[in-house]
């Protein structure tokens, strides 16, 4: 028979350490929707993906019943639309989004990724035109998320993307202000964006990806943090070991669900993202678990070191747990989306300049960051190339989700709720970057060898 | 396939008498119970065979659940592989 306490455990990590699947993603391609008619556009992708994740949502609610464990998201992600619907101008993009939001209410999911382009490189006139109609697209619509890949290892820094999108997420702001510019949640800016990502807002279905995959994304925070406090003032070899089997167990679960989805909807499956992945709840918390570690407050001197070892041991016993691990895979630092990051950021201890230093060492970047609503466009487009920056030499995924709420200055607060969270804004660096923004151009790809 | 129902609780008079009556109502046998009560604390993990149960097993481990409720207890039912993925390598 099974061991009692690993039963006892089991069920403690779901009802008090917040265990949970984060999320179910459905990738689905959308390339055979092409057409240059965006009503007809509009109409294949809303057919395809109704047709394909009609199920999702039932599937995940019964195998939520199976295992007893919490499936808090459905998503869906699809092809990168400025690909998918190549050739479409700015109105065909708007049209799209809101077929995308339609599809996704239908099919009652909580999100749907994809409102995408990929312009490392270099942009088509689809990729701009798709871009431009971003702040309407987000405007006009609630569950839909967009990314833009604006910088790659192999390719280098699109500069002229970079800037484009300080000023595209400035206008986001503005446009949904009444909602503490919430727009600006649902857009994130990616150096080497995973093809495979379950999370939102970054998720979409890569173009090498098959006609339509399952892809999980765990969450845990809360659990590796009880199983640390169980060892107490003990090495940091120790605290290692820990996580890695903790990280084990989860990651675990997360395969167990994604393969029972995959077999119930007859999707194959991807990918298990072994993310931590924090929420607003008390316990489900990314920082607290560095603050177990031993820092008085989170942003304190060692904090990217607890992170980077974190970080570390999550991969290593999640790889070890499942041989289809891919996403983003790591521990995410979202401001708003942290209970603990929240009360860092507040307290004054956690500051921007410290968590772009964290996103070197992490999963994912600058995310849920809340700044000043007079942030100018070019001091938006700095923060995202010094971020993409720490990507492409550091050949990792790095992101840029700031919300400059329009309205507000350093020190009030920004509340979106549900997931999302709440966030204090926090100040911006004032000297300008401008001249530099404005040069344009592109930062050309790292080397590789000389490595310093 | 297997379904692992946990029980906690105050200790009170029959609660195996109620949950195997459950079991038996709707086709679960029971294969293992172990149960312990330690100061008035009352914790039971039954495996239960569900090949032949009557209700959908989501059903079943509602029923279950209301069981609980009613009696002041906790009771989880969850399919064994949940155990078995996360506990062995």
């Amino acid at each position: 028979m099974l061991n009692t306490n690993d039963i006892l455990e089991t069920i403690r990590m779901i009802e008090t350490q917040h265990l949970d699947i984060r999320t179910v993603t459905m990738g689905i391609s959308l390339l055979d929707c092409a057409s240059d008619d965006k009503k007809v556009f509009a109409d294949r992708i809303y057919d395809k993906i109704t047709r394909n994740a009609k199920d999702l949502v039932s599937v995940c609610n019964s195998i939520e019943k199976k295992y007893g464990i919490p499936i808090i998201n459905k998503r869906v992600s699809v092809t990168p639309i400025a690909i998918a619907g190549g050739g479409l101008k700015e109105d065909g993009f708007v049209m799209a989004a809101e077929a995308l939001q339609r599809a996704a209410s239908t099919v009652g999911i909580n999100f749907i990724g994809g409102f995408s382009a990929l312009v490392q490189k270099g942009m088509t006139p689809s990729d701009i035109a798709l871009i431009n109609s971003i702040p309407e697209a987000l405007s006009k619509t609630s569950i839909v998320c967009s990314s833009i890949n604006v910088a790659s290892t192999k390719a280098g820094i699109n500069m002229d993307a970079v800037a484009k999108m300080g000023k595209t997420i400035k206008e986001l702001a503005y446009i949904t202000k009444d909602a503490d510019s919430i727009g600006c949640a649902k857009l994130v800016v990616f150096a080497n964006a995973p093809d495979d990502n379950p999370f939102m807002a970054g998720a979409f279905h890569g173009v090498g990806e098959g006609d339509a995959v399952i892809n999980v994304g765990v969450s845990g925070p809360g659990v590796v943090k009880s199983a640390l406090e169980s060892i107490k003032g003990k090495p940091l070899s120790e605290v290692a070991e820990v996580i890695k089997k903790t990280a084990f167990k989860i990651t675990r679960v997360g395969g167990l669900v994604a393969s029972e989805a995959s077999k119930m909807l007859g999707v194959p499956f991807g990918i298990v993202d072994l993310s931590l992945a924090p929420t607003p709840a008390v316990g489900d918390s990314v920082a607290r678990i560095l603050e177990e570690m031993g820092l008085e407050t989170c942003g304190c001197p060692g904090t990217t070191a607890a992170l980077a070892m974190l970080n570390d041991a999550v991969k290593k016993g999640g790889v070890m747990a499942s041989s289809s691990v891919g996403g983003l895979s790591g521990a995410f630092i979202p401001v708003s989306e942290d209970e603990g990051m929240i009360a860092a950021a507040e307290s004054g201890c956690l500051k921007l300049e410290k968590l772009e230093a964290m996103t070197a060492v992490c999963s994912v970047g600058l995310d849920m960051i809340a700044i000043p609503g007079d942030t100018s466009a070019e001091t938006i487009s700095g923060i995202i190339a010094d971020e993409m920056a720490i990507g492409v030499v550091n050949c990792k995924t790095t992101a840029v989700r700031v919300i400059p709420a329009y309205g507000k200055k350093a020190g009030e607060k920004v509340v979106f709720g549900g997931l999302l969270g709440e966030a204090p804004i926090m100040p911006v660096n004032t000297a300008s970057p401008a001249d530099f923004i404005h040069r344009g151009g592109r930062i050309p790809a790292p080397m590789h060898s000389l490595k310093n | 396939m297997k379904a692992v129902i946990t029980v906690t609780g105050k200790d009170n008079v029959g609660i195996i008498a109620k949950v195997s009556a459950v079991c038996s109502e709707y086709g679960a046998n029971i294969s293992d119970i172990s149960q312990t009560v330690l100061s008035d604390y009352f914790a039971m993990i039954m495996l239960v065979d569900i090949k032949e149960l009557t209700v959908e097993f989501g059903a079943f481990s509602d029923i279950l659940k209301q069981l609980g409720v009613d009696n002041s207890l906790d009771i989880h039912t969850m399919h064994e592989d949940i155990f078995n993925s996360m506990h062995r390598i």
